[in-house]
């Protein structure tokens, strides 16, 4: 298995690792609290998960990549090529279409009368579920091929 | 995706130029060993760039080292 699939898979795992550990958090914080079906909190749920996704990707990139080292003796690619480039281009479409699916598939929660919590739910589902499909997509293009 | 429909003879070229590693022609061709390993198994068809930068290495004309096979 290539660099770039090992990096995919880790990148998967953290993906839906982050994500759920950030969701029991906030399943957790919020319960009992009042105010916690607002506009204000889905709001605070979503610019504070940016974030923290962030840095927890970067540190888990950084480990990965000092175990792959380690592990195999051999240094991660400094660059990406052509090949890394195009699937990362089909990897990026694929995952906005998911994405504008689950933003309009959350417009649509609105207009048929569902509450407010359920839109953001979905638009945060459709933003894991975007992401996850671009590394699907990723790890399959660079196993099948292009 | 799947199979390419064109095919190379890089692996045998590779062979005849004392056993040059995968890696050594990634670094000739400024790829990664990933994309060398790709295109020799058909997985990925170079850009017309990159597979003029393979003829070079081996001093081949293009057609030698890659062919086309329409279906």
């Amino acid at each position: 298995m290539s660099y770039q699939e090992k990096k995919s898979i880790v990148s998967l795992i953290s993906t839906l690792l982050i994500f759920g550990c950030y969701s029991l958090y906030v399943y957790q914080a919020q319960t009992g609290d009042a105010d916690a079906m607002s506009p204000r909190f889905w709001a605070s749920v979503i610019l504070v998960l940016i974030p923290v996704s962030i840095v927890a990707k970067i540190m888990i990139a950084i480990i990965f990549s000092i175990v792959y080292k380690i592990a195999t003796n051999e240094a991660e690619p400094s660059f990406s090529d052509e090949l890394d480039k195009l699937i990362g281009l089909k990897a990026g479409r694929n995952s906005h279409y998911v994405f504008v699916f689950g933003f309009l598939l959350a417009m649509i929660t609105l207009v048929i009368g569902q509450p407010l919590s359920v839109m953001f739910m979905v638009l945060i589902l459709s933003g894991l579920l975007s992401e996850v499909a671009g590394l699907v997509t990723q790890l399959y293009l660079y196993r099948k091929g292009v | 995706m799947g199979k390419s429909l064109i095919s190379n003879t890089i692996r045998k070229l590779r062979f005849n130029a004392g056993e040059m590693t995968q890696q050594q022609l990634a670094e000739k061709v400024l790829v990664t060993r990933q994309t060398i390993v790709a295109i020799e198994a058909g997985k990925y068809s170079p850009s017309l760039e990159l597979a003029f930068r393979i003829s070079n290495v081996f001093g081949m004309p293009l057609e030698e080292v890659f062919t086309y096979h329409p279906e």
